[in-house]
């Protein structure tokens, strides 16, 4: 790994979104991953979906396990609070967050081994109990932070650097968030832009848990021949269900996409989401063909990218716990404590 | 010679879990209660829900001693298969009242006791067609013939009933007529009253009776929690649950029927750990209760929420350890786990309530704590405290005070340029500044991690600036100390030798072999630890004494080395006392061991003549 500072990402600097601020303002501290790391493209693609969708940096919180994914949140957003938790746990912590302050934008980041090897457990109840999150998964099949072995998303046969080559079944994060009960499920590669910067602003916009498996090469330890989460393989055996743009009031809706069979999908708030069908047949609403599908891809070795599985209006682990509409860490003394008169009383009942 | 006692005496019920016995029990302890002389009742249970034997005593003590005092004047002996047993612990001259439905050969009976047969079965078989109702009624018709041998006054029972039924007219009168119909029977065909006897006194005052789990959940409450994450676990579970119970009653919002808390049931302790940090960072209060195996599943988390300075409560209701260990008896033998959880050098705040009274207070007192120190904060219930009911001063709350949120800076303070670092002490009392998510557009915002930072939370792999943060934090660890409830001394008035210290749930038995030791003329003080780190009172009281007993409920001597390693009491001078067979410790074991000791210490040492 190299700590050389890099250039801050490129970008037109004089442009600024509706409140005023220029992509300088989404960005955090200079990057100190390997040159080329796939993570950074991810954080990149976060800052873009940030300043397209004018939210206030400070009103984001970002949240991390252990690796080298889990430490881009330093890397993006300044101006948001960031917690680097501990390894695989990352869900639980952002579970307690998101409890105290409904109001916040939760964004998990996390690594292949943090999510499906030591955080599989945390991974699946944080989804089945409806956090309202965009959870980020940067999945390049190996533990790149202790330096390249297998984690639990590496494909059967696929092949270390060094040769070593895995003999266990792979963990598939995008069949398993559907069958969890995510609302938002989509797959994606750091290396395309043009389809992950709408994915990640349309799980912002998504009331519920919202899951993004990103590919996300690792160039030190996974990007060479007999690798499955390389460059090259990922390249070549991408099968983009859709291609989709997210729309706001302000954008308008002539996506720069090629002309296929569209479909506008409207969103709970008044957004939508453009799709742009790859598969005629393919529709997101539907859970069991969602698996279905992915299920045949990976037979034939494909890897579906693109929004797998939506659910219009979900709800979320505050609509189930019933909770009052202000934030929990905003109430006053006067909603929390009782009081003596009631305390009396309860003394009463206990004579 | 039987026994003969007024207002002092125990009773041991000896039940068949599940039977439904427990609410005929309790009402047996509360009539006591309500006629103005104390109990101390304590539930004796295995680990199962149905078919084996539990035990539930009521220690009668007009005195008002509420530890476990051993032994059994009276049993009650309703479980068959644990008969042989229930008989042979039955002090000598005491009595044996059950169930002569069947008759049972002499030989199971002993000479020297005063057994009282009620055919109970038979004339529930006689009332009842209903099983259930056999079963249910069976018990009433018991405490209704135990109320005529003990010479209660039954008046007190029946509004106790009808209390409890209140608006179900139809079971008040069933209930009523089942315990007329054992008392009836008692008074007609037994020799009423038994050398025992309750008298109407006047003892209890404005005293409540109520479970340690529910009395700290109740603190909770006060104590402004709005967020719980909890996994099963015995005996830990009922402080959840009292939670969510008195959530529900105390913390709706009237208007739109929503609440203002969030109960979450995890997976497992370490999910329940992690939610209560993520909800302390993002400024909420948040706990977990839970027991020794789930504090051993949340160490990585506990270093982390020490050194990124996060609050947290934790409830730890102590069992028998180590892993399973003895799930349904209690122990202090958590003490050493909690004060240093984690890898690293870490040490946490604790505090040891001694009853449900201070387990309400402290429970409310731990939320302040953690946010004022920002760190985690133990309260160490036990077994004892937490599920049984006892006798204790009523809650009260002082309606003029406010929670300390401790230090946050808000938008107007960051708007006001003050210098914000997320670790640097400002105050020179260890404890930095810290900033809500979400509060300013430009200033404020850091980065919370387990790697090592500087005073401004920016990632650096120096050892200098780690080392003054692992110093900054023994700072704030020392301004603990003045947080943390103060110790309480009973001073035995002139200069003496020797000093027992203890704490928690030891309190109840130590209060009566104080007053037994010192009846015997022998003069101790007493102090009691009630929260860690320990304030320098703890350092005066162990060098004002030759000798000072530190008497504990576990096997390792825990507080002891504490004590050595923390405030550097000298070995010699601490002589532990330690019971840690899962059984609550007595005054008689407390009281025997420190007066053999003092014996000893008084004796001129004789191992120097020897070597
Ligand atoms: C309890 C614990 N065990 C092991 C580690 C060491 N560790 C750090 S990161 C990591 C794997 C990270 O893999 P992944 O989540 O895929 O992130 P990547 O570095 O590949 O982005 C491991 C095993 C740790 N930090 N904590
Ligand atoms: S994931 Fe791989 S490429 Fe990226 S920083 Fe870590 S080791 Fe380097
Ligand atoms: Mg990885």
């Amino acid at each position: 790994m190299t700590y050389l500072p890099k250039p801050k990402f490129r970008h037109p600097s004089i442009e600024k979104n509706a409140l005023g601020l220029t992509h300088r303002d989404y960005e955090g501290s200079i990057s100190t991953l390997c040159a080329g790391c796939g993570h950074d493209s991810i954080s990149s693609a976060i800052m873009h979906a940030c300043f397209e969708l004018d939210l206030p940096p400070h009103r984001i919180a970002k949240l991390s396990g252990i690796g080298c994914s889990s430490k881009t949140p330093t890397y993006f957003l300044g101006n948001a609070h960031g917690f680097n938790s501990v390894h695989g746990r990352m869900p639980s912590v952002l579970t307690g967050a998101n409890l105290a302050n409904k109001d916040l934008i939760y964004l998990g980041v996390s690594g292949d081994g943090d999510s499906a090897s030591i955080g599989f457990g945390q991974f699946a109840h944080s989804i089945r109990r409806g956090v309202n999150m965009v959870y980020i998964v940067a999945n390049n099949g190996v533990y790149g932070l202790t330096k390249g072995q297998f984690s639990a998303t590496s494909d059967k046969g696929a092949k270390l650097k060094k040769g070593a080559v895995n003999t266990d079944d792979a963990i598939d994060l995008v069949t398993m968030a559907i069958h969890l009960g995510a609302t938002f499920v989509a797959r994606s590669f750091s290396g395309d832009k043009k389809q992950l910067v709408p994915l990640i602003k349309a799980a912002i916009d998504h009331k519920g848990p919202a899951f993004i498996d990103c590919i996300s090469p690792c160039v030190a330890f996974n990007n060479h021949d007999g690798s499955t989460k390389s460059f090259d393989y990922v390249r070549a055996h991408n099968e983009a269900v859709n291609a989709l743009d997210f729309i706001t009031e302000r954008a308008p809706i002539t996506a720069d996409y090629d002309p296929g069979q569209t479909q506008q999908v409207k969103l709970h708030d008044g957004t939508s989401i453009l799709l742009r069908k790859m598969n005629a047949d393919y529709d997101i609403h539907d859970r069991v063909a969602a698996i279905n599908y992915l299920m045949k891809h990976d037979v034939a070795g494909e890897i579906p990218t693109g929004l797998v599985y939506l659910e219009d209006e979900p709800g979320d682990m505050h609509d189930r716990l019933n909770t009052v509409d202000r934030p929990l860490n905003e109430l006053s003394d006067a909603d929390l404590v009782p009081g003596s008169a009631a305390l009396a009383k309860i003394n009463a009942s206990l004579r | 010679m039987a026994i003969e006692s007024v207002n002092d005496f125990v009773v041991r019920f000896a039940n068949v879990n599940g039977s439904g016995s427990a609410s005929a029990n309790l009402l047996f302890a509360r009539a006591v209660m309500r006629m103005g002389v104390p109990v101390a009742t304590r539930n004796i249970f295995p680990s199962n829900i149905q078919g084996l034997p539990t035990w539930f005593e009521v220690r009668v003590c007009e005195q008002g001693w509420l530890g476990a005092r051993g032994g059994a004047d009276l049993v009650v002996a309703m479980n068959p298969q644990t008969w042989d047993k229930d008989v042979a612990s039955i002090e000598y001259g005491g009595y044996l009242f059950y169930d002569c439905s069947r008759p049972i050969p002499a030989s199971k009976f002993r000479e020297d006791l005063t057994v009282i047969g009620v055919p109970l079965t038979e004339i529930c078989n006689r009332e009842y067609n209903d099983a259930r109702q056999r079963q249910l009624m069976k018990n009433i018709m018991g405490l209704g013939a135990l109320s005529a041998v003990l010479d209660m006054d039954v008046s007190v029972i029946e509004a106790l009933l009808s209390e409890q039924f209140k608006g179900k007219q139809k079971l008040i009168d069933a209930n009523l007529k089942a315990l007329a119909i054992g008392r009836d029977w008692a008074l007609a065909n037994l020799q009423c009253p038994i050398g025992l006897r309750v008298k109407q006194a006047d003892g209890v005052g404005d005293r409540i009776y109520v479970e340690g789990n529910a009395a700290a959940s109740l603190g909770a409450v006060y104590g402004g929690a709005t967020v719980c994450a909890w996994y099963p676990l015995t005996p830990s579970t009922s402080l959840a649950e009292g939670f969510t119970s008195y959530c529900k009653r105390l913390r709706g919002d009237a208007e739109t029927g929503k609440n203002k808390y969030a109960i979450v049931q995890c997976e497992d302790e370490l999910a329940s750990i992690g939610v209560v940090i993520g909800a302390g960072w993002n400024g909420a209060r948040a706990f977990t209760a839970t027991s020794g195996p789930g504090i051993s599943l949340m160490q990585e988390f506990l270093g982390l929420a020490y050194f990124a300075e996060i609050p947290a409560v934790l409830f730890n209701v102590q069992r028998g350890g180590p892993s399973t260990g003895m799930p349904t008896r209690t122990q202090q033998s958590d003490v050493l786990a909690c004060a240093y959880a984690s890898h690293g050098d870490t040490k946490h705040v604790l505090l040891f309530p001694r009853d449900p009274g201070e387990a309400f207070e402290f429970g409310a007192l731990a939320f302040d704590l953690a946010d004022r120190l920002q760190t985690p904060v133990f309260v160490m219930l036990d077994l004892e405290i937490g599920m049984n009911s006892h006798l204790t001063k009523p809650f009260a709350w002082d309606d003029d005070r406010k929670l300390d949120r401790g230090k946050v800076m808000s938008k107007a303070d960051l708007d006001s340029s003050r210098d914000f670092g997320r670790y640097l002490d400002v105050d020179g009392d260890g404890i930095p500044f810290r900033t809500y998510p979400g509060t300013h557009p430009s200033r404020g915002s850091f980065f919370t991690r387990g790697t090592t930072r500087d005073a401004y939370a920016r990632y650096t792999e120096e050892g200098g600036p780690y080392v003054e943060n692992m110093q900054r934090l023994l700072r704030k660890f020392e301004t603990a100390k003045s947080y943390v409830p103060a110790p309480l001394i009973d001073s035995a008035g002139a200069a003496a030798r020797f000093g027992v210290l203890h704490y928690g749930s030891t309190a109840a038995p130590m209060d009566e072999a104080i007053d037994m030791l010192r009846k015997q003329g022998m003069q101790v003080d007493v102090m009691r630890v009630r929260g860690f780190p320990f304030a320098h009172a703890v350092d005066d009281f162990i060098a004002s004494h030759e000798k000072v007993f530190v008497v504990e409920q576990n096997r390792d001597a825990q507080l002891r080395t504490l004590l050595m390693t923390e405030i550097g009491a000298s070995p010699d001078k601490l002589v532990s006392v330690l019971h840690y067979d899962g059984s609550p410790v007595t005054a008689r074991y407390i009281a025997r061991a420190i007066a053999d000791l003092v014996a000893r210490a008084e004796t001129p040492a004789k191992e120097g003549a020897l070597s």
